[in-house]
Protein backbone atom coordinates (compact mmCIF):
# COMPACT_ATOMS: atom_id res chain seq x y z
CA UNK A 1 0.00 0.00 0.00
CA UNK A 2 2.68 2.37 0.52
CA UNK A 3 4.67 1.43 -2.31
CA UNK A 4 1.87 1.70 -3.99
CA UNK A 5 1.03 5.54 -2.83
CA UNK A 6 4.99 6.23 -3.23
CA UNK A 7 4.55 5.33 -6.92
CA UNK A 8 1.66 6.95 -7.16
CA UNK A 9 2.74 10.43 -6.00
CA UNK A 10 6.63 10.15 -7.54
CA UNK A 11 5.14 9.32 -10.63
CA UNK A 12 1.86 10.64 -11.35
CA UNK A 13 3.42 13.47 -13.04
CA UNK A 14 6.63 11.97 -14.52
CA UNK A 15 6.71 12.28 -18.65
CA UNK A 16 6.45 7.95 -18.47
CA UNK A 17 3.35 8.23 -16.93
CA UNK A 18 2.15 10.51 -18.71
CA UNK A 19 3.03 9.07 -22.37
CA UNK A 20 1.35 5.98 -21.41
CA UNK A 21 -1.52 7.79 -20.29
CA UNK A 22 -1.37 9.71 -23.18
CA UNK A 23 -1.58 5.93 -25.36
CA UNK A 24 -4.02 4.25 -23.18
CA UNK A 25 -6.87 7.52 -23.72
CA UNK A 26 -5.91 7.76 -27.40
CA UNK A 27 -6.76 3.85 -27.90
CA UNK A 28 -10.04 5.02 -26.25
CA UNK A 29 -10.79 7.32 -28.48
CA UNK A 30 -10.53 4.48 -31.16
CA UNK A 31 -13.97 5.37 -32.49
CA UNK A 32 -13.22 9.07 -33.25
CA UNK A 33 -9.78 8.32 -34.64
CA UNK A 34 -11.39 5.70 -37.33
CA UNK A 35 -14.15 8.34 -38.09
CA UNK A 36 -11.35 11.34 -38.49
CA UNK A 37 -9.53 8.29 -40.39
CA UNK A 38 -12.63 8.03 -42.90
CA UNK A 39 -12.47 11.28 -43.32
CA UNK A 40 -9.35 12.12 -44.33
CA UNK A 41 -9.85 9.55 -47.45
CA UNK A 42 -13.48 11.00 -47.87
CA UNK A 43 -11.78 14.59 -48.46
CA UNK A 44 -9.01 13.59 -50.30
CA UNK A 45 -10.68 12.02 -53.16
CA UNK A 46 -13.75 14.59 -53.02
CA UNK A 47 -14.61 16.10 -56.08
CA UNK A 48 -12.49 13.45 -58.25
CA UNK A 49 -14.46 11.02 -60.67
CA UNK A 50 -13.05 7.96 -59.59
CA UNK A 51 -12.98 8.47 -56.00
CA UNK A 52 -10.41 6.50 -54.20
CA UNK A 53 -10.40 4.24 -57.27
CA UNK A 54 -8.40 7.34 -58.90
CA UNK A 55 -5.08 5.99 -57.06
CA UNK A 56 -5.93 2.55 -57.21
CA UNK A 57 -6.26 2.69 -61.38
CA UNK A 58 -2.86 4.67 -60.93
CA UNK A 59 -1.15 1.97 -58.93
CA UNK A 60 -2.69 -0.67 -61.72
CA UNK A 61 -1.03 1.47 -64.63
CA UNK A 62 2.33 1.39 -62.63
CA UNK A 63 2.13 -2.46 -62.38
CA UNK A 64 1.41 -3.64 -65.80
CA UNK A 65 3.71 -1.21 -67.14
CA UNK A 66 6.62 -2.12 -63.92
CA UNK A 67 5.31 -6.10 -64.68
CA UNK A 68 6.21 -6.15 -68.54
CA UNK A 69 9.16 -3.88 -68.91
CA UNK A 70 10.84 -5.70 -65.86
CA UNK A 71 9.77 -9.07 -66.68
CA UNK A 72 11.67 -8.72 -69.76
CA UNK A 73 14.78 -7.05 -68.43
CA UNK A 74 14.73 -9.99 -65.57
CA UNK A 75 14.26 -12.87 -68.03
CA UNK A 76 11.32 -13.94 -66.39
CA UNK A 77 7.91 -15.27 -67.32
CA UNK A 78 5.22 -12.78 -66.62
CA UNK A 79 2.72 -15.67 -65.70
CA UNK A 80 5.62 -16.22 -62.69
CA UNK A 81 6.96 -12.05 -62.24
CA UNK A 82 3.02 -10.05 -62.75
CA UNK A 83 1.33 -11.34 -59.53
CA UNK A 84 5.11 -11.08 -57.14
CA UNK A 85 4.85 -7.20 -58.42
CA UNK A 86 1.38 -6.26 -58.30
CA UNK A 87 1.61 -7.43 -54.64
CA UNK A 88 4.81 -5.80 -53.85
CA UNK A 89 4.52 -2.71 -55.10
CA UNK A 90 0.71 -2.74 -53.66
CA UNK A 91 2.51 -3.61 -50.26
CA UNK A 92 4.82 -0.82 -50.62
CA UNK A 93 3.53 1.66 -52.07
CA UNK A 94 0.36 1.56 -49.66
CA UNK A 95 2.08 -0.22 -47.32
CA UNK A 96 5.18 0.88 -46.00
CA UNK A 97 6.23 3.96 -47.89
CA UNK A 98 2.78 5.83 -47.24
CA UNK A 99 3.10 5.01 -43.16
CA UNK A 100 6.66 6.17 -43.39
CA UNK A 101 5.87 9.62 -45.41
CA UNK A 102 2.73 10.31 -43.42
CA UNK A 103 4.18 8.98 -39.92
CA UNK A 104 5.94 12.35 -40.60
CA UNK A 105 3.04 14.85 -41.18
CA UNK A 106 1.54 12.69 -38.20
CA UNK A 107 1.59 15.60 -35.72
CA UNK A 108 2.12 18.91 -38.20
CA UNK A 109 -1.16 18.17 -40.29
CA UNK A 110 -3.07 18.12 -36.85
CA UNK A 111 -1.97 21.01 -35.38
CA UNK A 112 -4.64 23.24 -35.79
CA UNK A 113 -6.85 20.85 -33.24
CA UNK A 114 -4.16 20.06 -31.31
CA UNK A 115 -3.55 24.16 -30.48
CA UNK A 116 -7.03 24.19 -29.84
CA UNK A 117 -8.51 21.36 -28.05
CA UNK A 118 -6.31 18.55 -25.24
CA UNK A 119 -6.30 15.38 -26.92
CA UNK A 120 -4.34 12.38 -26.34
CA UNK A 121 -1.68 12.61 -29.15
CA UNK A 122 -1.73 8.96 -29.95
CA UNK A 123 -4.85 9.65 -31.28
CA UNK A 124 -3.34 11.05 -34.76
CA UNK A 125 -0.89 8.32 -34.57
CA UNK A 126 -4.40 5.86 -34.70
CA UNK A 127 -6.09 8.25 -37.28
CA UNK A 128 -3.30 8.06 -39.86
CA UNK A 129 -2.84 4.04 -39.41
CA UNK A 130 -6.40 3.60 -39.58
CA UNK A 131 -6.22 5.97 -42.96
CA UNK A 132 -3.38 4.05 -44.57
CA UNK A 133 -4.71 0.45 -43.83
CA UNK A 134 -8.32 1.34 -44.97
CA UNK A 135 -6.03 2.83 -48.38
CA UNK A 136 -4.20 -0.61 -48.46
CA UNK A 137 -7.09 -2.90 -48.62
CA UNK A 138 -8.73 -0.62 -51.32
CA UNK A 139 -5.45 -1.27 -53.14
CA UNK A 140 -5.17 -5.14 -52.26
CA UNK A 141 -7.59 -6.06 -54.92
CA UNK A 142 -4.95 -5.15 -57.79
CA UNK A 143 -3.10 -8.13 -56.42
CA UNK A 144 -6.51 -10.08 -55.91
CA UNK A 145 -7.31 -9.64 -60.19
CA UNK A 146 -4.36 -10.78 -61.14
CA UNK A 147 -3.79 -13.51 -59.05
CA UNK A 148 -7.60 -14.16 -60.48
CA UNK A 149 -6.68 -13.87 -63.65
CA UNK A 150 -3.24 -15.70 -63.65
CA UNK A 151 -5.21 -18.79 -61.89
CA UNK A 152 -2.97 -18.35 -58.43
CA UNK A 153 -4.41 -19.84 -55.22
CA UNK A 154 -2.34 -18.97 -52.20
CA UNK A 155 -4.35 -21.54 -50.15
CA UNK A 156 -4.70 -21.32 -46.82
CA UNK A 157 -1.62 -20.30 -46.18
CA UNK A 158 -2.13 -17.14 -46.91
CA UNK A 159 -4.24 -16.54 -43.57
CA UNK A 160 -0.77 -16.61 -42.30
CA UNK A 161 -0.06 -12.92 -43.65
CA UNK A 162 -2.63 -11.93 -40.49
CA UNK A 163 -0.34 -11.86 -37.92
CA UNK A 164 2.40 -10.12 -40.39
CA UNK A 165 -0.96 -7.51 -40.79
CA UNK A 166 -0.88 -7.03 -37.27
CA UNK A 167 3.21 -6.70 -36.80
CA UNK A 168 2.23 -3.80 -39.43
CA UNK A 169 -0.35 -2.16 -37.09
CA UNK A 170 1.77 -2.07 -34.50
CA UNK A 171 4.88 -0.78 -36.19
CA UNK A 172 3.00 1.85 -38.04
CA UNK A 173 1.66 3.24 -35.33
CA UNK A 174 5.43 3.77 -33.74
CA UNK A 175 6.60 4.87 -36.60
CA UNK A 176 3.92 7.84 -36.55
CA UNK A 177 5.06 8.41 -32.88
CA UNK A 178 8.49 8.45 -33.76
CA UNK A 179 8.66 10.26 -37.24
CA UNK A 180 5.77 12.49 -35.96
CA UNK A 181 7.81 13.51 -33.17
CA UNK A 182 11.13 14.00 -34.78
CA UNK A 183 9.71 15.54 -37.91
CA UNK A 184 7.79 18.13 -35.89
CA UNK A 185 10.83 19.37 -34.04
CA UNK A 186 13.13 19.16 -36.79
CA UNK A 187 11.89 19.95 -40.10
CA UNK A 188 13.88 18.89 -42.86
CA UNK A 189 13.32 15.28 -41.59
CA UNK A 190 10.26 14.63 -43.82
CA UNK A 191 12.66 15.47 -47.01
CA UNK A 192 15.26 13.30 -46.00
CA UNK A 193 12.93 10.34 -45.29
CA UNK A 194 11.30 10.98 -48.78
CA UNK A 195 14.70 10.50 -50.12
CA UNK A 196 15.36 7.25 -48.05
CA UNK A 197 12.13 6.01 -49.13
CA UNK A 198 13.41 6.27 -52.85
CA UNK A 199 16.67 4.56 -52.27
CA UNK A 200 15.24 1.74 -49.88
CA UNK A 201 12.93 0.74 -52.66
CA UNK A 202 16.17 0.29 -54.85
CA UNK A 203 17.70 -2.07 -52.14
CA UNK A 204 14.67 -3.90 -51.10
CA UNK A 205 13.28 -6.78 -53.13
CA UNK A 206 10.31 -4.73 -54.03
CA UNK A 207 10.59 -5.30 -58.36
CA UNK A 208 13.04 -7.91 -57.68
CA UNK A 209 12.75 -11.16 -56.14
CA UNK A 210 15.10 -11.76 -53.25
CA UNK A 211 16.22 -15.18 -55.20
CA UNK A 212 17.72 -13.02 -57.84
CA UNK A 213 20.31 -11.92 -55.05
CA UNK A 214 21.60 -15.49 -55.55
CA UNK A 215 24.43 -16.44 -52.99
CA UNK A 216 24.08 -13.10 -51.49
CA UNK A 217 20.62 -13.87 -50.03
CA UNK A 218 22.35 -14.73 -46.46
CA UNK A 219 22.90 -10.48 -46.13
CA UNK A 220 18.78 -9.66 -47.47
CA UNK A 221 18.16 -9.77 -43.68
CA UNK A 222 19.99 -7.24 -42.55
CA UNK A 223 17.86 -4.58 -44.39
CA UNK A 224 14.72 -4.42 -42.08
CA UNK A 225 12.60 -3.91 -44.66
CA UNK A 226 12.86 -7.47 -46.38
CA UNK A 227 11.46 -9.05 -43.27
CA UNK A 228 9.31 -6.50 -42.47
CA UNK A 229 7.67 -6.66 -45.59
CA UNK A 230 7.83 -10.64 -46.17
CA UNK A 231 5.82 -11.46 -43.23
CA UNK A 232 3.02 -10.36 -45.13
CA UNK A 233 4.29 -10.70 -48.53
CA UNK A 234 5.90 -14.28 -48.33
CA UNK A 235 2.25 -16.16 -47.10
CA UNK A 236 0.13 -14.55 -49.94
CA UNK A 237 2.20 -15.46 -52.29
CA UNK A 238 2.37 -19.09 -51.17
CA UNK A 239 5.28 -19.64 -49.53
CA UNK A 240 5.82 -21.27 -46.66
CA UNK A 241 6.66 -19.69 -43.05
CA UNK A 242 10.34 -18.81 -42.76
CA UNK A 243 10.76 -18.59 -39.23
CA UNK A 244 14.04 -17.18 -39.62
CA UNK A 245 12.16 -14.26 -41.67
CA UNK A 246 10.14 -13.44 -38.49
CA UNK A 247 12.37 -13.59 -36.29
CA UNK A 248 14.15 -11.63 -37.95
CA UNK A 249 10.96 -8.71 -38.35
CA UNK A 250 10.17 -9.24 -34.77
CA UNK A 251 13.77 -7.88 -33.78
CA UNK A 252 13.61 -4.42 -35.79
CA UNK A 253 10.03 -4.07 -34.69
CA UNK A 254 11.27 -4.34 -30.92
CA UNK A 255 14.26 -1.96 -31.92
CA UNK A 256 11.65 0.06 -33.61
CA UNK A 257 9.04 0.68 -30.80
CA UNK A 258 11.88 1.33 -28.16
CA UNK A 259 13.27 4.28 -30.26
CA UNK A 260 9.31 5.14 -30.75
CA UNK A 261 8.75 4.46 -26.84
CA UNK A 262 11.75 7.07 -26.05
CA UNK A 263 11.37 9.61 -28.33
CA UNK A 264 8.03 10.28 -27.89
CA UNK A 265 8.32 10.25 -23.89
CA UNK A 266 10.61 12.68 -23.95
CA UNK A 267 8.83 14.88 -26.67
CA UNK A 268 5.27 14.34 -26.18
CA UNK A 269 5.54 17.16 -23.23
CA UNK A 270 6.74 19.25 -26.10
CA UNK A 271 5.04 18.53 -29.13
CA UNK A 272 2.32 21.61 -28.81
CA UNK A 273 4.80 23.71 -28.78
CA UNK A 274 6.60 22.54 -31.57
CA UNK A 275 3.88 22.53 -34.14
CA UNK B 1 -22.15 20.23 -5.64
CA UNK B 2 -22.24 16.76 -3.46
CA UNK B 3 -20.09 14.65 -1.74
CA UNK B 4 -19.91 12.38 -4.71
CA UNK B 5 -19.04 15.14 -7.24
CA UNK B 6 -15.73 17.08 -4.79
CA UNK B 7 -15.56 20.76 -5.69
CA UNK B 8 -13.84 21.81 -9.05
CA UNK B 9 -10.60 23.72 -8.48
CA UNK B 10 -7.65 24.69 -10.36
CA UNK B 11 -4.30 25.17 -8.82
CA UNK B 12 -1.20 26.64 -10.34
CA UNK B 13 2.17 25.87 -8.68
CA UNK B 14 5.38 27.93 -10.06
CA UNK B 15 4.04 27.69 -13.47
CA UNK B 16 6.63 28.77 -16.25
CA UNK B 17 6.47 28.25 -19.53
CA UNK B 18 8.91 28.81 -23.02
CA UNK B 19 7.80 28.89 -26.31
CA UNK B 20 11.00 28.01 -28.45
CA UNK B 21 11.54 30.15 -30.90
CA UNK B 22 12.97 27.63 -33.67
CA UNK B 23 12.26 29.57 -36.94
CA UNK B 24 14.78 32.00 -35.93
CA UNK B 25 17.39 29.79 -35.94
CA UNK B 26 18.19 25.83 -35.00
CA UNK B 27 14.75 24.73 -36.64
CA UNK B 28 16.54 22.15 -38.79
CA UNK B 29 18.65 19.55 -37.76
CA UNK B 30 21.79 20.32 -40.08
CA UNK B 31 21.96 23.86 -37.50
CA UNK B 32 21.34 21.67 -34.45
CA UNK B 33 24.26 19.04 -35.50
CA UNK B 34 26.22 22.12 -36.64
CA UNK B 35 25.67 24.00 -33.45
CA UNK B 36 26.46 21.26 -31.09
CA UNK B 37 29.88 20.70 -33.08
CA UNK B 38 30.53 24.19 -32.90
CA UNK B 39 29.96 24.11 -29.35
CA UNK B 40 32.67 21.21 -29.02
CA UNK B 41 35.06 22.98 -31.04
CA UNK B 42 35.09 25.86 -29.18
CA UNK B 43 34.65 24.39 -25.78
CA UNK B 44 32.11 27.00 -24.27
CA UNK B 45 28.52 27.58 -23.94
CA UNK B 46 27.04 30.53 -25.18
CA UNK B 47 26.42 32.92 -22.30
CA UNK B 48 22.68 32.92 -21.12
CA UNK B 49 22.08 36.16 -22.33
CA UNK B 50 18.50 38.65 -21.53
CA UNK B 51 17.11 40.90 -23.95
CA UNK B 52 14.20 42.63 -23.08
CA UNK B 53 12.28 41.37 -20.48
CA UNK B 54 10.69 37.80 -22.23
CA UNK B 55 12.86 36.74 -24.66
CA UNK B 56 16.09 34.57 -23.44
CA UNK B 57 18.44 32.39 -24.89
CA UNK B 58 18.60 29.07 -22.94
CA UNK B 59 21.65 26.91 -22.36
CA UNK B 60 20.62 24.63 -25.77
CA UNK B 61 20.88 27.72 -27.25
CA UNK B 62 17.64 28.13 -28.26
CA UNK B 63 15.86 31.11 -28.11
CA UNK B 64 12.38 30.97 -26.11
CA UNK B 65 9.94 33.36 -25.43
CA UNK B 66 9.05 33.48 -21.43
CA UNK B 67 5.22 33.56 -21.78
CA UNK B 68 4.28 32.79 -18.65
CA UNK B 69 6.99 33.06 -15.35
CA UNK B 70 6.59 31.43 -12.01
CA UNK B 71 2.73 31.94 -11.37
CA UNK B 72 1.23 30.78 -8.35
CA UNK B 73 -2.59 30.80 -8.63
CA UNK B 74 -5.79 28.73 -6.63
CA UNK B 75 -9.20 28.96 -7.69
CA UNK B 76 -11.92 27.43 -5.96
CA UNK B 77 -15.22 26.30 -7.25
CA UNK B 78 -17.73 29.03 -7.17
CA UNK B 79 -14.98 31.90 -8.77
CA UNK B 80 -15.61 33.93 -11.83
CA UNK B 81 -12.23 35.11 -12.60
CA UNK B 82 -11.60 37.44 -15.40
CA UNK B 83 -8.04 37.96 -16.87
CA UNK B 84 -6.67 41.04 -18.21
CA UNK B 85 -3.82 42.64 -19.68
CA UNK B 86 -1.99 43.70 -22.75
CA UNK B 87 -1.78 41.39 -25.76
CA UNK B 88 1.22 39.11 -25.14
CA UNK B 89 0.52 39.68 -21.69
CA UNK B 90 0.29 35.41 -21.36
CA UNK B 91 -3.93 35.62 -20.88
CA UNK B 92 -4.40 32.92 -23.47
CA UNK B 93 -1.17 30.72 -22.77
CA UNK B 94 -3.02 30.65 -19.52
CA UNK B 95 -5.84 29.38 -20.38
CA UNK B 96 -4.42 26.57 -23.06
CA UNK B 97 -1.74 25.77 -20.11
CA UNK B 98 -4.68 25.02 -17.99
CA UNK B 99 -6.89 23.35 -20.61
CA UNK B 100 -3.61 21.24 -20.76
CA UNK B 101 -2.36 21.90 -24.11
CA UNK B 102 0.67 23.72 -23.27
CA UNK B 103 2.39 21.46 -20.52
CA UNK B 104 4.77 23.84 -17.88
CA UNK B 105 7.99 23.83 -18.57
CA UNK B 106 8.91 23.96 -14.52
CA UNK B 107 5.83 24.47 -12.08
CA UNK B 108 2.36 22.12 -11.17
CA UNK B 109 -0.66 22.28 -12.66
CA UNK B 110 -3.25 20.58 -11.04
CA UNK B 111 -6.83 20.63 -11.29
CA UNK B 112 -10.31 18.75 -10.71
CA UNK B 113 -13.52 18.67 -12.82
CA UNK B 114 -14.29 18.25 -16.98
CA UNK B 115 -12.82 21.07 -18.52
CA UNK B 116 -14.24 23.13 -21.73
CA UNK B 117 -12.53 25.64 -23.25
CA UNK B 118 -14.18 28.26 -25.76
CA UNK B 119 -10.16 29.02 -27.08
CA UNK B 120 -10.75 29.84 -30.96
CA UNK B 121 -13.81 30.21 -32.85
CA UNK B 122 -13.10 26.95 -34.89
CA UNK B 123 -11.99 24.97 -31.90
CA UNK B 124 -10.62 22.33 -34.00
CA UNK B 125 -13.07 22.19 -36.66
CA UNK B 126 -11.76 20.54 -40.24
CA UNK B 127 -12.94 23.55 -42.50
CA UNK B 128 -13.13 21.20 -45.46
CA UNK B 129 -16.21 18.77 -43.39
CA UNK B 130 -19.26 19.72 -43.51
CA UNK B 131 -21.07 21.32 -40.43
CA UNK B 132 -22.86 18.03 -39.42
CA UNK B 133 -19.54 15.72 -39.76
CA UNK B 134 -17.64 17.95 -37.41
CA UNK B 135 -20.77 17.77 -35.11
CA UNK B 136 -20.19 14.08 -35.52
CA UNK B 137 -16.62 14.68 -35.21
CA UNK B 138 -16.85 16.52 -32.04
CA UNK B 139 -19.77 14.28 -30.28
CA UNK B 140 -17.29 11.24 -31.02
CA UNK B 141 -14.43 12.41 -29.48
CA UNK B 142 -16.79 13.78 -26.45
CA UNK B 143 -17.50 10.13 -26.67
CA UNK B 144 -21.29 10.10 -27.14
CA UNK B 145 -23.02 7.47 -28.56
CA UNK B 146 -25.11 8.08 -32.20
CA UNK B 147 -28.45 8.50 -30.07
CA UNK B 148 -26.61 11.43 -28.33
CA UNK B 149 -25.03 12.77 -31.21
CA UNK B 150 -28.07 13.25 -33.05
CA UNK B 151 -29.63 14.98 -30.09
CA UNK B 152 -26.47 17.16 -30.22
CA UNK B 153 -26.78 17.79 -33.75
CA UNK B 154 -30.24 18.95 -33.21
CA UNK B 155 -29.35 21.32 -30.28
CA UNK B 156 -26.19 22.79 -32.15
CA UNK B 157 -28.04 22.97 -35.78
CA UNK B 158 -31.08 24.54 -33.69
CA UNK B 159 -28.70 27.58 -31.66
CA UNK B 160 -26.30 27.83 -35.47
CA UNK B 161 -29.69 28.65 -37.92
CA UNK B 162 -27.60 26.82 -40.41
CA UNK B 163 -30.23 25.16 -42.18
CA UNK B 164 -28.73 23.79 -45.91
CA UNK B 165 -25.50 24.75 -45.28
CA UNK B 166 -25.04 21.93 -42.72
CA UNK B 167 -24.33 19.67 -45.69
CA UNK B 168 -21.79 22.00 -47.05
CA UNK B 169 -18.16 22.97 -46.12
CA UNK B 170 -17.24 25.35 -43.25
CA UNK B 171 -14.44 26.63 -45.13
CA UNK B 172 -17.43 28.71 -47.27
CA UNK B 173 -19.41 29.40 -44.30
CA UNK B 174 -19.12 33.02 -43.24
CA UNK B 175 -17.63 34.22 -40.56
CA UNK B 176 -20.75 34.60 -38.41
CA UNK B 177 -21.75 30.96 -39.62
CA UNK B 178 -18.40 29.66 -38.41
CA UNK B 179 -18.70 31.20 -35.15
CA UNK B 180 -22.25 30.24 -34.57
CA UNK B 181 -21.14 26.53 -35.10
CA UNK B 182 -18.17 26.88 -32.77
CA UNK B 183 -20.15 27.92 -30.58
CA UNK B 184 -22.99 26.19 -30.81
CA UNK B 185 -20.83 23.19 -30.21
CA UNK B 186 -18.75 24.43 -27.33
CA UNK B 187 -21.12 25.36 -25.04
CA UNK B 188 -23.61 22.10 -26.07
CA UNK B 189 -21.72 20.67 -22.60
CA UNK B 190 -22.11 22.04 -19.67
CA UNK B 191 -18.24 21.75 -17.98
CA UNK B 192 -17.62 22.08 -14.45
CA UNK B 193 -14.63 24.44 -15.73
CA UNK B 194 -15.22 26.78 -18.31
CA UNK B 195 -12.30 28.47 -20.24
CA UNK B 196 -12.96 31.32 -22.59
CA UNK B 197 -10.95 33.57 -24.57
CA UNK B 198 -12.21 36.81 -25.76
CA UNK B 199 -13.56 35.90 -29.23
CA UNK B 200 -17.02 34.76 -28.23
CA UNK B 201 -18.12 38.24 -27.73
CA UNK B 202 -17.45 39.41 -31.46
CA UNK B 203 -20.05 38.80 -33.62
CA UNK B 204 -23.33 40.85 -34.81
CA UNK B 205 -25.62 42.19 -32.07
CA UNK B 206 -28.24 39.39 -33.20
CA UNK B 207 -25.65 36.74 -32.44
CA UNK B 208 -24.13 38.26 -29.06
CA UNK B 209 -27.72 38.69 -27.86
CA UNK B 210 -28.31 34.81 -28.58
CA UNK B 211 -24.75 33.86 -27.70
CA UNK B 212 -25.40 35.53 -24.37
CA UNK B 213 -28.87 34.00 -23.49
CA UNK B 214 -26.86 30.18 -23.97
CA UNK B 215 -23.71 31.75 -22.00
CA UNK B 216 -25.38 32.65 -19.32
CA UNK B 217 -26.99 29.94 -18.65
CA UNK B 218 -23.62 27.76 -18.82
CA UNK B 219 -21.52 29.95 -16.75
CA UNK B 220 -24.00 30.00 -14.23
CA UNK B 221 -24.27 26.27 -13.78
CA UNK B 222 -20.56 25.79 -14.50
CA UNK B 223 -18.53 26.06 -11.21
CA UNK B 224 -15.26 27.75 -12.52
CA UNK B 225 -15.36 30.10 -15.25
CA UNK B 226 -12.28 31.87 -16.39
CA UNK B 227 -12.21 34.43 -18.99
CA UNK B 228 -9.93 36.72 -21.13
CA UNK B 229 -11.66 40.27 -22.44
CA UNK B 230 -10.60 43.29 -23.20
CA UNK B 231 -14.64 44.63 -22.04
CA UNK B 232 -14.85 46.19 -18.80
CA UNK B 233 -18.16 46.38 -18.79
CA UNK B 234 -18.36 42.12 -19.58
CA UNK B 235 -15.69 41.68 -16.53
CA UNK B 236 -17.40 43.86 -14.22
CA UNK B 237 -20.58 42.07 -14.86
CA UNK B 238 -19.83 38.28 -14.82
CA UNK B 239 -16.52 38.15 -12.81
CA UNK B 240 -16.27 38.24 -8.51
CA UNK B 241 -12.56 38.10 -9.20
CA UNK B 242 -9.74 39.81 -11.62
CA UNK B 243 -6.19 38.61 -12.30
CA UNK B 244 -3.98 41.18 -14.47
CA UNK B 245 -1.07 39.75 -16.03
CA UNK B 246 2.02 41.52 -17.30
CA UNK B 247 4.78 40.11 -19.18
CA UNK B 248 4.12 36.87 -17.82
CA UNK B 249 3.29 37.50 -14.25
CA UNK B 250 0.63 38.43 -12.19
CA UNK B 251 1.13 41.85 -11.14
CA UNK B 252 -2.77 41.85 -9.35
CA UNK B 253 -5.22 39.89 -7.55
CA UNK B 254 -8.40 40.56 -5.93
CA UNK B 255 -11.84 41.49 -6.01
CA UNK B 256 -13.39 42.80 -9.63
CA UNK B 257 -13.94 46.53 -8.10
CA UNK B 258 -10.63 47.09 -6.45
CA UNK B 259 -8.44 45.61 -9.53
CA UNK B 260 -10.44 47.15 -12.32
CA UNK B 261 -10.08 50.49 -10.90
CA UNK B 262 -6.58 49.91 -10.18
CA UNK B 263 -6.11 48.71 -14.01
CA UNK B 264 -7.80 51.79 -15.55
CA UNK B 265 -5.82 54.11 -13.27
CA UNK B 266 -3.07 52.69 -14.56
CA UNK B 267 -3.99 52.80 -18.00
CA UNK B 268 -5.06 56.74 -17.73
CA UNK B 269 -1.77 57.28 -16.59
CA UNK B 270 -0.03 55.49 -19.53
CA UNK B 271 -1.83 57.13 -22.14
CA UNK B 272 -1.03 60.47 -20.49
CA UNK B 273 2.28 59.68 -20.44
Amino acid sequence: MTLLTKINNSTMNSRYYQALIDVIEGFKLWRLAFSLGWFDIKLRYKGSALGPLWITSTSAAMIATMGIIYSSLFKMDLHEYLPFIALSTVLWQHGISTTLSDGCQCFLQANDTIHSIKLPFFLQALRTITRNAIILSFNLVIPAIVFYVFNIHPGWNALLSIPGFALWLVDGLAICLLLGCICARYRDIPQIINSFIQVIFYVTPIIWLPSQLKHHITYLVYNPLYPIIDVVRAPLLGQTLDLRVWAYAIGYSIIIWIAAGYVFIRARGRLAFWI
Amino acid sequence: MNEFNPASFIKLEHLSIDFPLFQLESRSLKKALFSKAGKIISGQQKQHQRTGAEIATTGNNDIVIQALRDINLSIQSGERVGLIGHNGAGKSTLLRAITGIYEPNSGHISSRGSIEALLSTNAGMNPLLSGRENIYLRGKRMGLSNKQIQTLEKDVEEFAELNEFMELPIKIYSSGMTMRLGFGLSTSVIPNILLMDEWFMAGDSNFQEKAKKRLVSIVNKAEIVVLTTHSLPILKEWCNRIIWLKAGQIIADGPTEEILNEYKHTMETDSLS
